[in-house]
């Protein structure tokens, strides 16, 4: 006969001292698991409930502008600083850590329209409504100096956008044409115009540098090659195109924020049909920056509220809004892409996280774990109907609620009657237009 | 590079040049020997070659084992590759050269995704993304395939001489073979006064508590054999169960239901569940499942303290019970002969098997879920199949039949039959015992009256009407304990950590069906009526294909009568197609038709036209 019976040693499973850590031996075989899937399951439900009680986004409002916050920009080598620009020609630099303004200059009379920092980080540009262009150093004046531009530009027209240049010293501004102009220089080295009407915002590719995107009031969006020095082609949209963003990971791509509370990822070999129409706002939106991930972008809006847009959806992952926040006029996602800024009418500067329930501060290595281990949960079981409800409800304020329910009865309506139309029209008379192509008027080259 | 001299062998004679033409470097502390003695070093280079003949070296066909990294055979040496094992920068060459090999059965149970049923029809974004994670969870189920080296006990086994039968050796053979610590796991508790025992171990397999018919309630921790509390409850016992942890023991008395703490204090009384005769346990969904006399099965959740649902099995009395650890499916057998499937989700059974001529014993599920025995008043003892078919795998005949049965963690069978119980053993884990010939036999001193293999021990507990017997029968449990899940070592503080753990994850009662891995899988009807739902709204169909539409051409004629005549012949293709397979289709249906699945043919059929 020949036996052998289980028989552990205690010792390989109980610690030796108090100070040691408790041994836990594993053994992953499934009968020793049951019930995985609904366990896991209900992980997935906890993690999300846990995720919509700590989503506590809002982080400070930086106060101190006298007038109402037109622009911001980033510093491209700090993250702790950022610009903005205000109603009354005021220019101010915060320092985000102490959550201070550092510094204040009364750069126009006027409005401040456009403010952009210089890729190297030492200066900064400001245009305003007196129809000047500003060159700033970035720190401060020594002690017993005048605060003054470094170069100040009389033009002839005013302008109302500027971006600079990511390589080289040469920025763009946009008015009545679209000039771009050495630093070193007075007078532009080149404009371009195409057709009459004024342009509200001008922007430079971040990897094809030399390429430019701009909108104007006539309701379209051009684009410009640098180096021909003429317009490329341009997309004429139902309405206005307030501003445009360049996606900063892939270059042909980037979004407009149009006045139709909409927005439009375009590919630019393609403008005739936007990649994706991004709807959830209910008023015209103003602003819109990527993340520098690229792969989500936030919008400012005048319905008071921020949403937060994933590039391949049509629908808002977030939206932020505060009681006292008013029409969201500026916005920009931090170059760490963990923070957003809004500057609003309402002479505040606010920083919210761009991920809600993100926890802050140094992680452990078993936080981290669980993090990643819930977030994955969420996504295995994100289309079970109980944990996407839990996951999509956000409140809204009464104001935007009540405007969401009557566009949606208005786009059932106008649904309706086209459906009816096809009904009793001859078949193939009347066409089946796109979403997504409904909103383009013409593509020009 | 010191092992070099020994490995010359193997390695090729240009090799062998190299080697010698560069010089050895030799350490201050080393005496000077000649390189052939290689004296430093005996040791490792003669145990290096060992390691190498026994390694299975990288196959030829390396491409095809990267795709595939499960070898089928793990126990054949693979061919070594002719071109020679891969070399470093330093010049030695990997004597395990590639992936570990993982044998293939190992990784079919650790397999989640089924391979065999297709993918849902969906868009080809959709597809892409399932097919990565389907690629992930295999790559995932061979990683846990490769961590099974890692455990650290062997099941236990019991061999006979050739040609001695195992049953034959009692009991006493068994703790006299064996070491002290083992044999200290056999006793027997003398307690006739109280009357035929009930019996329960704890999950972690580390408590035993039990009840005696006159009302003898004990619980101790019998490994140290040390009793945490003794008490009369004066009235009869009907079963005894442990709820999620040692703490708490609930107690099916003769009116109701009570619950006591490990130190006999009694903490409620349910009188919502009276005259129960069974009680289980469902610990991921904190279920006490209650078979009364009145024919109702309740479910009580015990960690709020509701009745979750209240079923009338409308079968008489309930005496016996037993849940499916797989998918928390209770099992109630009837005097009719049925085994019914019960879901506190449903009012009526998931399902019924008719199982015996005459009453239904005893039943007994196994841990994997795909087995289980079943014992009869026919005395008969059947092993069924619950994988869908509900058929049954093999059934026997026992002289005085089973009145109680139980299945081990690894697959064992225990039938008691009047005073004697019986073991049956598979092949393996996951085949059914074989119920020819019985492992292990062993005679007790009264009639049994409950019986429970003890978990993560190689221990059979039985209550009878002598008291208790704890019977050891190698190879029964599991040998390696998960420490998250069911540790029988672990201290306070993991308790009370683990406690809450599982209260956080306590599954709802809602999700208990056959099939415990439904939730994970696409939900194919409820996305064709989707489908079907979108398309009444939107008024057309979105994905439908376009009709064709003739392009007119740049060069040469492009007349509106060829147009029409090219979009005539696709249309005219296309319908030809659809003739031609609906041709097809007729002789399958017609077929179907002619055999009416389940009924007899009978000699009228001829004159059916």
């Amino acid at each position: 006969m020949k036996v052998k019976m289980l028989s552990r040693n205690p010792d390989n499973y109980v610690r030796e001292t108090k100070l040691d850590l408790q041994r836990v031996p594993r053994n992953y075989d499934p009968t020793l698991h049951p019930f995985e899937v609904p366990r896991e399951y209900v992980r997935a439900l906890n993690a999300t409930k846990l995720e919509r009680v700590f989503a506590k986004p809002f982080l400070a409002s930086l106060d101190g502008h006298r007038d109402g916050v037109n622009c911001l920009a980033k510093h491209p080598k700090s993250l702790a600083t950022v610009l903005s620009g205000a109603c009354d020609g005021e220019v101010r630099i915060w320092n985000l850590t102490k959550r201070k303004c550092i510094r204040t200059i009364q750069a126009h009379e006027g409005f401040v329209r456009g403010i952009c920092t210089r890729f190297c980080g030492t200066s900064f540009f400001t245009v305003g409504d007196d129809k000047t262009v500003k060159q700033w150093k970035m720190d401060g004046p020594g002690y017993g100096e005048e605060d003054e531009p470094l170069h100040t530009i009389l033009g002839k027209t005013v302008y109302t956008g500027i971006d600079h240049h990511w390589k080289e010293p040469v920025f763009a501004t946009c008015g009545q044409q679209v000039d771009i102009w050495d630093e070193q220089r007075t007078n532009p080295i080149c404009s371009m115009t195409w057709g009459f009407d004024s342009i509200s915002s001008v922007k430079f590719n971040p990897i094809e540098t030399f390429l430019l995107g701009s909108c104007a009031s006539d309701r379209n969006i051009v684009l410009y090659d640098m180096r021909q020095a003429t317009p490329l082609k341009k997309v004429i949209l139902d309405m206005r195109t307030n501003t445009i963003c360049w996606n900063p990971m892939e270059a042909f791509i980037f979004t407009a924020a149009n006045e139709d509370y909409n927005l439009y990822t375009f590919d630019m070999r393609a403008l005739d049909t936007p990649v994706m129409v991004h709807m959830d706002h209910v008023s015209a939106v103003l602003d819109v920056d990527y993340s520098p991930t690229g792969k989500e972008f936030v919008s400012a809006s005048f319905d008071k509220s921020i949403r937060i847009f994933p590039v391949d959806k049509s629908r808002s992952r977030e939206v932020y809004h505060t009681k006292r926040m008013q029409h969201v006029i500026c916005v920009k996602w931090t170059s760490d892409s963990k923070y957003i800024m809004c500057g609003s009418d309402e002479m505040n500067i606010r920083l919210w996280k761009a991920n809600a329930s993100e926890k802050l501060g140094v992680l452990t290595s078993r936080e981290k774990a669980a993090t990643d281990y819930n977030q994955k949960l969420k996504e295995k079981f994100q289309h079970h109907p109980h944990i996407k409800r839990i996951s999509r409800h956000r409140h809204l304020p009464k104001s935007i609620y009540s405007q969401i329910q009557e566009q949606r009865i208005m786009k059932e309506a106008r649904r309706r009657k086209e459906l009816n139309r096809i009904k009793h029209s001859k078949p193939g008379s009347v066409q089946i237009v796109s979403e997504k192509k409904k909103h383009i008027v013409a593509v020009v080259k | 590079m010191e092992t070099a001299p020994k490995l010359g062998r193997d390695v090729p004679p240009k090799k062998d040049k190299l080697q010698a033409k560069k010089k050895k470097p030799r350490r201050y502390w080393e005496e000077e020997t000649p390189p052939t003695a290689a004296g430093a070093f005996p040791g490792p280079p003669r145990k290096l070659k060992r390691n190498r003949e026994l390694r299975p070296q990288k196959p030829k066909n390396i491409h095809i084992r990267k795709k595939s990294r499960i070898s089928k055979k793990p126990q054949v040496p693979k061919k070594p590759r002719e071109r020679g094992p891969q070399r470093s920068l330093s010049g030695a060459q990997d004597p395990f050269a590639g992936p570990a090999p993982v044998p293939g059965e190992v990784v079919q149970k650790f397999r989640r995704v089924d391979k065999s049923k297709k993918l849902p029809r969906s868009k080809s974004k959709t597809r892409s993304r399932l097919e990565a994670a389907e690629a992930e969870e295999e790559e995932v189920s061979v990683r846990a395939a490769r961590s099974e080296l890692l455990l650290a006990e062997e099941p236990g086994f019991l061999e006979g001489e050739d040609g001695e039968d195992t049953a034959r050796i009692r009991q006493a053979d068994i703790v006299e073979a064996v070491d002290i610590a083992s044999a200290a796991k056999h006793f027997d508790l003398n307690l006739r006064q109280f009357g035929p025992y009930r019996l329960n171990y704890s999950r972690t397999g580390r408590h035993l508590a039990f009840g005696g018919r006159r009302g003898h309630v004990a619980a101790l921790d019998w490994v140290t054999k040390k009793l945490m509390c003794e008490i009369n409850v004066m009235e009869a016992v009907r079963d005894i169960r442990f709820l999620h942890s040692e703490a708490l023991l609930a107690v099916a008395q003769n009116r109701w239901l009570h619950i006591y703490d490990n130190q006999g204090i009694e903490l409620h009384c349910i009188r919502r569940c009276d005259r129960v005769t069974r009680l289980e346990f469902l610990p991921f969904h904190f279920l006490l499942a209650t078979a009364s006399e009145t024919g109702f099965l309740t479910y009580l959740d015990v960690s709020v303290g509701k009745i979750v649902a209240a079923l009338n099995a409308r079968a008489g009395r309930l005496d016996v019970m037993t849940q499916n650890p797989y998918n928390a499916v209770i099992h109630l057998g009837h005097s009719n002969g049925t085994v019914s499937l019960w879901s506190p989700a449903m009012k009526e059974p998931l399902a019924k098997i008719l199982c015996h001529r005459g009453g239904v014993r005893a039943v007994a599920v196994d841990s994997t879920g795909t087995h289980m025995a079943t014992s009869g008043v026919d005395h008969q003892l059947k092993i069924f199949d619950l994988r869908g078919t509900f058929q049954p795998l093999s059934a026997r005949t026992l002289p005085q039949g089973a009145g109680h049965l139980a299945f081990s963690q690894r697959g064992l069978l225990a039938a008691g039959m009047g005073d004697v119980v019986n073991v049956w053993a598979g092949q393996c884990k996951a085949s059914p015992p074989l119920l020819e010939q019985p492992y292990l036999t062993h005679r007790l001193s009264g009639h049994v009256h409950s019986l429970q293999f003890c978990p993560f021990e190689d221990v059979l507990g039985v209550g009878h009407s002598g008291g208790i017997t704890s019977m050891l029968i190698p190879g029964a449990a599991e040998p390696n304990f998960d420490g998250l899940e069911n540790n029988p070592y672990r201290s306070q503080k993991q308790r009370q950590e683990w406690e809450v753990k599982a209260l956080l994850e306590k599954v709802p009662a809602e999700l208990i069906c056959l099939d415990p891995r439904a939730l994970a899988e696409v939900d194919v009807i409820s996305l064709e009526q989707k489908k079907k739902e979108r398309i009444e709204r939107l008024g057309y169909d979105p994905e439908a294909k376009a009709p064709f539409q003739p392009k007119p051409k740049r060069k040469g004629r492009s007349s509106t009568a060829s147009l029409v005549k090219r979009k005539r012949k696709v249309m005219d293709e296309e319908h030809r197609d659809r003739v031609r397979q609906s041709l097809e289709e007729q002789p399958q249906k017609q077929e179907k038709a002619a055999k009416p699945t389940g009924a007899r043919p009978s000699a009228l059929d001829r004159f059916v036209r």
